[in-house]
């Protein structure tokens, strides 16, 4: 008697644990439509816009956040997440169209990022999203030289620079394969997307020859230590830059004459998004100028939106040639593309050559 | 204590799943991932890249890094544990604790406090200017990474000597020098012996997280010196060459094994003298 007592208690309360989870189960599905699923580099989005757009939409985002291009890829291209929208760099869009792994855009669901994304952007983005069918560009920037004025005292317009015996231990290079080799391929004058062998090998003895120099290779102890002053110069990212020059006035940010890297990150659509139309819209909604403009001063990263330069009152940021390039800056400036895996391999293993020589 | 064979299983059952799941699994996994190549066929070239220089030239520098770091944790922590064990007094206790103390802290966020000591115009420099003595260039040399080891793995090897040391019988040092051993007869004769097995199993807690490591080396070596553990990280970080990754990982685990049976075997032989 005890025994059906003590089963039946059981079976009551498994029974409503499954009643319980059942409803919540529901609740999901009946949001399931007014959801945006978004895959996004960790902070690179004003929370307010976020809070904004699910008050005039009702379309509720969901954000999960990567740190690399290389860490997002495998997850997408497994389809073991459903992402609606993903934000990746412009080499990465290209390997994942080359992959089948993304939609066309419906531009005329677009009409913001239509009139207001730059169409200098577009025909950059065309490099690595030919006709520009799946991407619209988010944020842009280049990689140049952050110097310490009290701390250097020639002239700085050149890669040489960073090859200057005088500034011994001074120096912070990248620590990563394609943003060193960029440095010594553009002071050679070759392609940053090479894959010949010959260029590649003159880079890498190049940066050999760096190495006694080179104080550190690093990704995000170089903005510690140029703030600090532990070194006078450092390869860095232009939206950093910035935030770092108002932290220490005595920086300035220069983008070296032999030409650089001109970096896109944009929105993307993936084959297997659920909410596709959603997804137009978070992509549109962030396109919109004011709202454009509340993400540049989170991010402080150049935006390709048309109209934020002259709707920005901060005098930090407006006439500020780090953030608001003039267009010789950007023009003719190269941009990554996908070198496929033999080509990825090739820059690994002589970036690997150069760290342990 | 636990009489039924059903019973045993049991209790058995929890680590052995575990097993299965967190170490059996994971293992199958880095063998599968080390032994094939991108397009999924059988191949030993990810294993073989050791043949080319500049991965045997790393292979190398951990070794010798994590023998040295090794070396002076048991030089450092040999001659503490025996005074801490001699004389038992009142505040050993309390040095044995500040010994073990970085365990307690965050490896990463210690690792860093290193750096801001051995940096340019770090404490460390900054301390020398005062003394009007000449700065020393620390940071980002093999040297400074060997000092992190240290500081992060010595509680790794005072602990075990710690406990084997107390562990050996008084009366049987009281013995020794009763049938007229010297201090330094009964040290190589009975202490040393002794502690053989903490000293080995010391020796292994230090020197194979020192071989593997990639976060002091990339701290304190500021990414100019690249161990193998670097390597490692940077093929599943940013190349993402889950292959070569794990094919490495192999090569490490050939060297972790190279020292288990190095350590059985001295137990194995400090078994024979016992008797």
């Amino acid at each position: 008697m005890k025994k059906i007592y003590i089963v039946s208690i059981c079976l009551a309360l498994l029974m409503s644990i499954l009643a319980f989870s059942g409803c919540g189960f529901q609740d999901e599905e009946a949001e399931g439509d007014s959801v945006v699923y978004v895959y996004n580099w960790g902070d690179y989005i004003d929370p307010d816009t976020l809070e904004q757009f699910e008050e005039e939409t009702g379309i509720h985002v969901v954000m999960d956040e990567f740190d690399t291009n290389e860490s997002m890829y495998p997850l997408v291209a497994a389809g073991a997440v459903r992402y609606d929208v993903i934000c990746p760099s412009d080499y990465m869009i290209q390997k994942m169209i080359k992959h089948d792994l993304l939609q066309p855009l419906d531009f005329s669901r677009l009409p913001n990022a239509r009139q207001y994304v730059g169409q200098v952007f577009y025909k950059q983005s065309e490099t690595f999203d030919p006709g520009n069918i799946y991407s619209v560009p988010y944020c842009w920037g280049t990689v140049g030289i952050l110097y310490n004025r009290t701390m250097v005292d020639d002239p700085v317009d050149s890669w040489d620079i960073l090859w200057n015996e005088k500034y011994k231990n001074e120096i912070l290079m990248q620590d990563s394969p394609r943003d060193a080799y960029m440095v010594a391929l553009k002071r050679l004058g070759y392609s940053l997307n090479t894959t010949n062998p010959d260029e590649m090998r003159q880079a890498r003895d190049m940066l050999i020859a760096q190495k006694p120099l080179v104080q550190a290779y690093g990704i995000d102890d170089v903005k510690d230590k140029l703030v600090s002053g532990e070194a006078a110069m450092g390869v860095i990212f232009s939206g950093e830059a910035l935030r770092m020059m108002l932290e220490n006035e005595d920086l300035a940010y220069v983008v070296p004459k032999e030409g650089t890297n001109l970096w896109i990150d944009s929105w993307v659509i993936p084959k297997n998004a659920a909410h596709v139309e959603n997804a137009h819209a978070f992509i549109d909604f962030m396109s919109r100028p004011d709202i454009a403009l509340k993400n540049f001063e989170y991010l402080t990263y150049s935006t390709p939106n048309t109209a934020v330069p002259e709707m920005e009152e901060d005098e930090d940021y407006k006439d500020n040639p780090v953030v608001f390039p003039p267009p010789e800056v950007y023009e003719g400036q190269e941009t990554y593309q996908d070198l496929g895996e033999d080509g990825d391999k090739m820059y690994n293993e002589g970036w690997i050559q150069v760290k342990v020589y | 204590m636990i009489k039924s064979a059903a019973m045993r299983h049991l209790f058995a059952l929890p680590f052995l799943l575990w097993a299965a799941l967190f170490i059996f699994v994971p293992l199958v996994f880095v063998g599968w991932y080390g032994l094939t190549g991108g397009d999924g066929q059988w191949s030993l070239a990810n294993v073989g890249v050791l043949l080319q220089w500049e991965y045997a030239r790393a292979l190398e520098l951990s070794i010798l890094l994590a023998l040295v770091s090794t070396l002076v944790c048991l030089l450092v922590s040999y001659p503490l544990c025996l005074i801490l064990t001699e004389r038992q007094r009142s505040h050993g206790a309390l040095i044995f604790l500040l010994f073990i103390l970085p365990m307690w802290m965050n490896s990463l966020l210690s690792t860093m406090a290193w750096q801001t000591i051995l940096e340019k115009n770090g404490i460390l420099n900054q301390f020398l200017r005062l003394l009007s003595l000449p700065d020393v260039t620390l940071i980002n040399t093999p040297a400074a990474i060997v000092i992190g080891m240290i500081y992060n793995f010595l509680p790794y090897m005072v602990l075990p000597l710690y406990v084997s040391l107390s562990k050996i019988n008084k009366n049987v040092i009281f013995a020794a020098r009763d049938l007229g051993a010297s201090s330094w007869q009964t040290f190589t004769r009975v202490i040393l012996p002794l502690s053989l097995p903490g000293a080995i199993s010391g020796i292994t807690m230090v020197f194979i997280p020192s071989l593997t490591t990639f976060f002091i080396s990339g701290l304190l070596g500021g990414n100019k010196v690249l161990l193998i553990g670097n390597i490692v990280e940077q093929e599943f970080t940013m190349a993402y060459d889950w292959h070569l990754g794990s094919g490495l990982s192999l090569v490490l685990m050939i060297f972790i094994i190279i020292n288990m049976m190095l350590t059985a075997y001295f137990d194995r032989s400090e078994g024979q003298v016992k008797k």
